[in-house]
């Protein structure tokens, strides 16, 4: 599933980050396999999207939001 | 050296560690500028260099390679004093762990403990000391607590981290993210977390209608105080210059050599730092707002519009900048990661109506527009200004949106941003860092302002003999002077937008910097006292035309307005952007670009209100 179509406050685990041109800041800015991740924000217009990472809050536009591939996180199941 | 992420309160360190024995150098041929400072210990001097935040070693913007580049450069720093944010040191270490390849001693410094604190996150320092095998220190950079102990750290006790980051082969993110993960779950606990205030500031800040709101009033706050508090200083500043200049007068021998240090040096260095307290306020506040964390609301809220236009988020701390000094403003660019925002930023950036415009308009609009209230409150002057401010946003906006289409770029425009909490200001860093804006201000504009006031002095203080145009005298009046035959010679071109010679002048002299204006009016309509506002008008008003009609008409008034604010004036600026851009063709194109859209809308004014 797509960053961009979880929920604002529920909480995900990042599975990878597709290749794009993003990808390596997203990554060196702790987006990576294995990371928690819940929307938190977005800004009038709905573009860009605050997100809660682990530790701090960062954010980046749909565009770049959309090169993640997440899993739900269900606390109960341990995903 | 001192490395770190942004945000993590390095430059807090840097300052409590050099106090204000820092200097900025600049690496000449290019914009690369590193912060150094000195620090003395028991008789040994240390040399600190401070580097831009960083996330890692693949640089993106401009700042980030400065930070690498320093890292890389000979010699190699005998220890690198690494600065974490305690509360996020998951993300932190990452370029840690970079570092830590390649087998320099470092000494790691945790700060911002009280919000990590906070958040419910404890870090066992000695364990941590034990894992990276080099020396960790929790401090609190904005009280200056724990300070003391690194600066013992920086001349014993260094050592290279032994901990693995990654393996052999393998040194991609995720695995060093991996190794980080292992380590922060054998040093860290974090046991409660609790809601942070900033969420709820933020819940107003990025409020659809609230935040702009919240925006528009904050700038309307500042760009008052600016007005209200630096007329002050300003005048205390002109007072200063104008007893600096009597006693050169009376000390000095006549001559042409007395002539061009009061005329000549002394107005152009004048002309420069009067405007030091208004950029310095601006640049107070633009500092406040970022060193609290609210500017990257604004670049949040503001960055899908701005994308529309070819901008970016990024771009807003620049665009604003720009309404004390393009200068400045153009410097601060360098965090914009995408060459072509970066580019179409600094291209519009000088459309905003910048400190200097400001003399001009207010002598102008005290000459057409009459002091009247509408609505009982609003002074119509005040909002002939203020639109004038608007006139210059919307223009920069529009601007960019035609550079968009123009300029074909294919790299990815990143707006991947962290939101740092609100933090209440760091009143030493916001200081030193006003100062050192306002200190680049002065350097790079007074450096081209002083040399081009001398030669405008020189070519509106001599001027072509009648028998031999390559003589040279001096002359009585600035008719006969060479500046005055080159307004007599741009007067056709500048007649359709209702100028005359006279005005040519200015314009000419203006090319300077846009503020001459007025100095030069003085002199054309030989006002004694130069900065007497109310007498140069009053001459100006009475200026007519051979029919009785007045010289500044309404449409002349609008015409010149309009050309003041779209147009390239400043050489200083033009510099700058050189530097910035590393060629020639992009000041080019903008003195180009500026100067006919100047023209083109004074045309249509004046034809208008004609």
């Amino acid at each position: 599933m797509k960053l961009t179509e979880l929920h604002i406050g529920k909480v995900a685990r990042v599975v990878q980050v597709n290749d794009s041109p993003f990808k390596e800041k997203l990554q060196e800015m702790g987006c990576v396999s294995g990371v928690l991740i819940k929307p938190i924000m977005k800004a009038p217009f709905g573009d860009p999207i605050a997100y809660e990472l682990e530790e701090y809050t960062l954010s980046m536009r749909k565009n770049e939001a959309e090169t993640i591939e997440i899993q739900p996180f269900d606390p109960l199941l341990n995903l | 050296m001192l490395a770190g992420n942004p945000n993590c309160g390095k430059s807090s360190v840097f300052n409590q560690l050099t106090g204000l024995k820092q200097k900025i150098t600049n690496v000449p041929g290019t914009t690369i500028e590193n912060k150094v400072g000195k620090l003395k210990l028991q008789n040994t001097t240390i040399e600190l260099i401070d580097t831009p935040g960083t996330y890692s070693f693949n640089p993106k913007s401009l700042d980030e390679k400065e930070a690498v580049r320093v890292f890389f450069e000979d010699p190699a720093p005998d220890v690198i004093l690494y600065i974490a944010d305690a509360a996020n040191l998951k993300r932190n270490l990452f370029y840690f762990s970079q570092l830590a390849q390649h087998k320099i001693p470092m000494v790691l410094v945790l700060n911002m403990l009280d919000i990590a604190d906070f958040k419910g996150v404890e870090i066992n320092t000695d364990r941590l000391e034990k894992e990276l095998g080099i020396r960790v220190f929790k401090i609190n950079a904005r009280t200056g607590m724990g300070v003391e102990d690194v600066k013992k750290a920086l001349i014993e006790n260094q050592f290279v981290p032994h901990y693995e980051f990654g393996t052999e082969l393998d040194h991609t993110h995720e695995s060093h993210f991996s190794s980080i993960n292992k380590l922060l779950n054998k040093t860290t606990v974090v046991k409660t977390k609790r809601e942070l205030v900033s969420g709820k500031i933020d819940k107003i800040a990025t409020h659809p209608i609230l935040g702009y709101l919240l925006f528009i009033t904050v700038l309307f706050l500042i760009f008052q105080s600016v007005f209200m508090l630096a007329e002050y200083p300003m005048n205390w500043i002109e007072s200063g210059f104008s007893i600096l200049s009597e006693y050169l007068s009376n000390v000095l021998p006549d001559g042409w050599i007395k002539k061009l240090f009061i005329n000549g040096i002394i107005a152009g260095i004048s002309g420069v730092v009067v405007f030091v307290p208004q950029i310095a306020i601006l640049f107070f506040f633009m500092t406040l707002l970022e060193d609290t964390g609210y500017m990257a609301r604004v670049s949040f809220i503001m960055d899908k519009m701005l994308r529309g236009l070819g901008l970016s988020g990024k771009s807003v701390v620049p665009l604003l900048s720009g309404a004390a000094c393009a200068i400045p403003a153009i410097m601060s660019t360098r965090n914009i990661e995408n060459w072509k925002d970066r580019l179409i930023t600094i291209m519009v950036t000088p459309l905003m109506s910048c400190s200097a415009r400001l003399p001009v308009y207010t002598l102008l609009i005290s000459l057409a527009v009459p002091s009247k209230m509408i609505l009982g409150f609003m002074n119509l002057q005040a909002l002939i200004l203020l639109a004038m401010y608007f006139l210059g946003t919307i223009a920069a906006l529009a601007a960019a949106l035609v550079f968009k289409w123009i300029i074909k770029h294919d790299l990815p425009s990143y707006f991947i941003m962290e939101l740092p909490i609100y933090h209440t200001p760091r009143w030493k860093n916001i200081g030193i860092t006003c100062w050192q804006k306002s200190l680049s201000f002065v350097t790079e504009a007074g450096k081209v302002i002083l040399i081009v006031s001398m030669i405008l002095w020189f070519l509106a203080s001599y001027g072509p003999t009648k028998q031999n145009t390559f003589a040279v005298q001096e002359t009585q009046n600035l008719e006969t002077s060479y500046a005055g035959h080159f307004g007599k010679v741009i007067e056709p071109v500048i007649k359709p937008i209702g100028f005359n010679w006279k005005i040519g002048i200015a314009l000419i002299t203006s090319f300077a910097a846009r503020e001459v204006f007025v100095g030069t009016m003085s002199t054309i309509y030989s006002v004694g006292d130069e900065e007497n506002f109310d007498q140069i008008r009053v001459k100006m008003h009475n200026d007519t035309l051979s029919n009785g009609k007045p010289v500044y008409s309404l449409a002349v008034v609008l015409s010149l307005m309009i050309f003041y604010a779209f147009a390239m004036q400043c050489v200083s600026t033009l510099a700058v952007v050189y530097k910035e851009t590393q060629s020639w063709k992009w000041p080019t194109i903008q003195f180009i670009y500026m100067t006919v859209l100047a023209y083109v809308s004074s045309l249509i004014v004046y034809t208008i209100f004609q």
